[in-house]
């Protein structure tokens, strides 16, 4: 009946983990009850759970990844804390069996439900907004994608209470991850919470290119796109490109697993390097997918803050689509170690030392813009600073590692995880907190409060700084990753020194937390209602804040870059006076079902429970099939209740100035 | 002394190297310094190939940071100089082309990617894990096997093996030719330089060489599972006579390395003690590395007969 599940899965003699579980539980709990105690639930289930509406589903995958970060960091201070502990004799206070879970568990959360719902989160709120649409091409795809993207969060979280989670590292090489040698549950956890969350990704992705290409707001042409725009056009034509292969490749994992397969498996012709190879073939280009939109992000960030136009913007494009192709030309620089021989090593090395030189110049770009700026230091603009300093160290090892026998001696050492946190937190990070903290006023209305977030900033970047460089030197000494303990006592006090750094970042995201809760109290006071708090240059500050469902009451036409700077220089504003009718989707709570569906899916693949995975699937494809046949062409926002909106921001405006 | 493999094939194709040797050393000191004595680890290199691969790092990182000093220096200095406040600073609110600037921004890099470019093309040649190192002594041979969680050592010329420790001359080459008999592994000795992954029913290869007698650590570089923390070796590097003494130790261990034995190391097991074996099977490295002695034989025919 239920498969390979008992009662025995449930790890209740692990007080770590039935802490971390009772933890989240009386968290989900308390919130559940707090809607409930407050009667909202009607409200949240027809507003924001079923909503097609690009700004309310960017604002939930931005705290979906928000709530994962916190996860994954608690694993992340687990390990520096095992690591600074766990020297000579003793053995720590997390054996291998659950050290092994919790460093891929961070890697697995941090890279495709932190990072990837983050950025998608940014895109999905922005880029409609840049180009002067009303939404995304296909609303309802968006919804099924963040539920998607969810359902797989929800999976993999469920491992830790239920069964076991991977004990692989974060991309599950075979043959480790063959039932020979992982024959439990957590590699069936990571194939299908990855699976799920894959198809999520790869919708959103098609979603975004067709929304970029067909509904700019006329005039745009690509050349007057925002960068921002850009960038998130390249990372969608990378998702298109790259998940098919992540899909196909767990694909055929699970064949083995499940079907007694060999594609991977030591035996009978299977070959563990074929997915080394696919998996960096999709996980290079997931590196850029990360990235590009952040870069983005900076561009506009930059171009605000130092009040001017962005320097070199045709350069930039061109860097960005550079990026773009070349990044599915250098996945064998993961793998210098296989002994490819020479010439293929070489070949991949400057491949990817090429990649430097469009960034370099976008890096090049961004310092051009402030030159003879006039630049306000608001938090995302300190961010920015910040990127622009780690990111160029980042970028430096990176280069160091693309040199095949500089990597013959660094290639799995700290020093590896210290250059990719580098890049990762140096510039994803970074660039979320800033484009966080740049369009949190368009979302809410109102701006975060200024002094925490300077705060939350310092003990970021010196944060970071105390706890990656002393992995630089733990590389040059020998330590290689993944590592449980060990007995050289060299190591230790830098391994204490960044366990140190790991505190410092804690207090960043103490500061963070402490700055949402007091900028919402304090909301009247930090009020924006001219909807353009920075005195920004692109589209999505021309509409009020928060932006009305249909964001834009008449579709602005473009004549320049810089759309909006180009319309307040020439002070076009006038009060509105009579509009049409806008017409606008209806939500839909199918994309919720069908996401529960794939939990129920998931969840009874795991365990082999059948009768209910074939229940699901069919429900799944009965949901699909069924919203077809859905008759519900949306609806018409009145005449009336534009004009009004309209002309109470616009005199809000005349008012404000 | 092996001669070095990084090094110009002739002064005027390779004008750099001179730069190569010098810069290094005062970086060196650099660096050791900030590492607070520089002891163990692949920035002091006990062998050719470590030694060339720190230079390699070295001459790598100082050429770049004449791109990287000036960008982190920029950031600050135009961060500092135009903030909103210093109403002294110049403000050009629609500057944003000029020819000039991005014609550098594009060619200095691309200047210096050049240079990475013809080293990385050329290193990656000259340091190419299998290539034999050039050396008038005669290579040892050392077949390896990864096992959960212990290395197999197999010296087929002196039919000889042992588990996690292998012994080797002084400034004699080494030829490993590695697989593993479980899961993914990196064959990896710090001091010496290359790692290698060890990989079931491939072989892969590594030309190692010691220049100072010493015991080294040997590690396993890429994650295997639970045992993998204690999957290490010492990797002795002796004189030719305390070389022949230690193989004479080993045979004298009187414990031949069969099938049989092989099947009980395959069991997994942690921080497994030095062991010697007085002789090995001669066909057990091929038999491993073809998947022979797995429960499906996939070896009756052909190539295990020969």
């Amino acid at each position: 009946m239920l498969g390979e599940l008992t009662l025995s899965a449930i790890p209740y003699t692990n007080p770590i983990i039935m802490g971390g579980v009772g933890f989240m539980t009386v968290l989900v709990a308390a919130v559940l009850a707090m809607i409930t105690w407050f009667g909202k639930w009607g409200y949240i289930w027809s507003e924001w759970l079923t909503s097609v509406d690009h700004k309310r589903l960017g604002v939930m995958y931005v705290i979906l990844a928000q709530v994962m970060l916190l996860r994954g960091f608690i694993d992340a201070a687990m390990m520096r804390t095992q690591l600074a502990l766990a020297s000579a004799d003793s053995p720590g206070y997390l054996p291998p069996e659950h050290y092994d879970q919790i460093f891929t568990a961070h890697g697995v959360i941090m890279i495709f439900f932190m990072a990837m719902p983050f950025i998608v989160g940014l895109m999905n709120f922005v880029v409609p907004l840049q180009i002067g649409a009303r939404d995304v091409a296909f609303p309802y795809l968006n919804n099924l994608s963040f539920w998607l993207t969810a359902a797989g969060a929800l999976l993999i979280n469920m491992s830790l209470a239920i069964g076991s989670f991977a004990r692989t590292g974060w991309l599950a090489y075979p043959p480790l991850s063959e039932l020979a040698y992982s024959p439990d549950v957590g590699v069936d956890y990571y194939i299908w919470s990855l699976q799920i969350a894959g198809v999520g990704t790869l919708l959103f992705g098609v979603n975004m290119i067709a929304t970029i290409l067909k509904m700019r707001a006329p005039g745009m042409s690509l050349m007057r796109m925002p960068i921002f725009t850009w960038a998130s056009l390249c990372t969608n034509v990378l998702i298109v490109a790259a998940f098919p292969v992540l899909t196909a490749t767990l694909g055929m994992l699970a064949l083995d697993r499940y079907l007694g397969m060999h594609f991977f498996t030591n035996d009978l012709g299977g070959n563990a390097m074929m997915y080394v190879n696919l998996i960096w073939t999709w996980g290079h280009p997931e590196v850029y997918i990360l990235i590009l939109p952040l870069f983005g992000v900076y561009s506009e960030v930059v171009a605000t803050f130092s009040a001017k136009p962005l320097f070199g913007y045709n350069s930039i494009v061109y860097a960005t689509v550079a990026i773009t192709v070349l990044s599915f030309l250098v996945w064998v620089h993961h793998f210098f170690t296989m002994g490819a021989g020479g010439d293929v090593n070489a070949f991949f090395g400057i491949t990817t030392m090429v990649i430097s030189i469009p960034t370099g110049v976008k890096l090049f770009n961004w310092l051009f813009t402030m030159y003879r700026g006039r630049i306000r230091f608001a938090t995302p603009m300190l961010w920015t600073v910040g990127f622009i300093i780690t990111f160029t160290l980042g970028g430096m090892t990176g280069v160091l590692m693309s040199i095949p026998p500089a990597d013959f001696v660094l290639h799995n050492s700290l020093f590896l995880v210290a250059h990719f946190h580098n890049v990762i937190i140096g510039g994803v990070v970074f660039g979320c907190f800033a484009g966080f903290a740049y369009w949190f006023p368009k979302a809410t209305g109102f701006c975060l409060d200024e002094r925490l977030g300077r705060w939350a900033f310092g003990c970021w970047f010196v944060g970071f700084y105390l706890a990656f460089m002393p992995l630089y030197v733990l590389g040059f000494l020998g330590m290689t990753r993944r590592l449980n303990h060990y007995d050289n006592p060299a190591w230790q006090p830098w391994l204490i020194l960044a366990a140190v750094g790991a505190a410092v970042v804690l207090a960043g995201i103490v500061f963070q937390i402490a700055q949402l809760v007091v900028s919402i109290r304090k909301r009247e006071e930090n009020r924006d209602v001219t909807g353009d708090p920075w005195d920004g240059r692109t589209l999505e500050w021309a509409t009020a804040s928060p932006p009305p469902t249909y964001n834009f009451a008449e579709l602005p036409v473009i004549r320049a870059r810089d759309a909006w700077w180009r319309m307040k220089q020439e002070d076009i504003r006038r009060e509105p006076t009579t509009f049409q009718p806008i017409h606008m989707p209806n939500n839909t709570g199918t994309g919720f079902f069908i996401s529960a569906f794939s939990v129920a899916l998931g969840f009874a693949l795991v365990w082999h429970i059948w009768w209910l995975a074939i229940v699901a699937a069919a429900a799944i494809i009965g949901a699909t099939i069924a919203h077809s046949w859905n008759a519900d062409h949306g609806y018409n926002v009145p005449a009336e209740e534009v004009t009004r909106a309209e002309v109470r921001h616009f005199r809000q405006l005349v008012w404000q100035e | 002394m092996p001669a070095p493999l990084f090094r110009p094939a002739s002064p005027s194709r390779l004008p750099r190297v001179s730069v190569c040797r010098a810069a290094p050393v005062s970086l060196a000191v650099g660096v050791c310094l900030l590492l607070g004595g520089c002891s163990g680890g692949v920035l002091d290199p006990k062998g050719q190939i470590g030694a060339d691969e720190r230079s390699i790092i070295l001459f790598a990182t100082a050429i770049m940071l004449i791109v990287v000093l000036p960008v982190i220096c920029m950031a600050v200095a135009f961060a500092w100089r135009y903030r909103a406040s210093n109403r002294d600073a110049t403000y050009t609110p629609e500057w944003a082309q000029s020819t000039r600037v991005e014609a550098v921004v594009w060619l200095v890099p691309c200047a210096i990617i050049a240079a990475l470019a013809t080293l990385t093309w050329i290193s990656a040649h000259r340091l190419d894990p299998y290539r034999p190192i050039a050396s008038a002594a005669e290579p040892v041979t050392i077949d390896v096997v990864a096992l959960n969680w212990k290395w197999l050592f197999i010296y087929p010329e002196l039919n000889i093996a042992t588990i996690n420790e292998i012994a080797f001359p002084v400034d004699t080459p080494v030829d490993f030719r590695i697989t593993s008999g479980s899961v993914m592994n990196s064959f990896f000795i710090p001091e010496l330089g290359s790692q290698v992954y060890a990989m079931a029913g491939m072989e892969t290869r590594l030309s190692l060489v010691a220049g100072e007698a010493g015991s080294y650590e040997g590690i396993s570089a890429n994650y295997s599972g639970a045992g993998f923390s204690d999957m290490k070796f010492r990797a002795r590097a002796m004189s030719p006579t305390d070389f022949d003494r230690w193989v004479e130790d080993a045979r004298r261990s009187k414990r031949p390395l069969e099938v049989e034995a092989y099947r009980a190391l395959e069991q997994p097991s942690r921080s497994a003690a030095a062991t010697y074996y007085s002789s090995a099977d001669p066909h057990l490295f091929q038999a491993i590395l073809h998947g022979c002695l797995a429960a499906a034989d996939p070896c009756q025919s052909s190539e295990m007969k020969r």
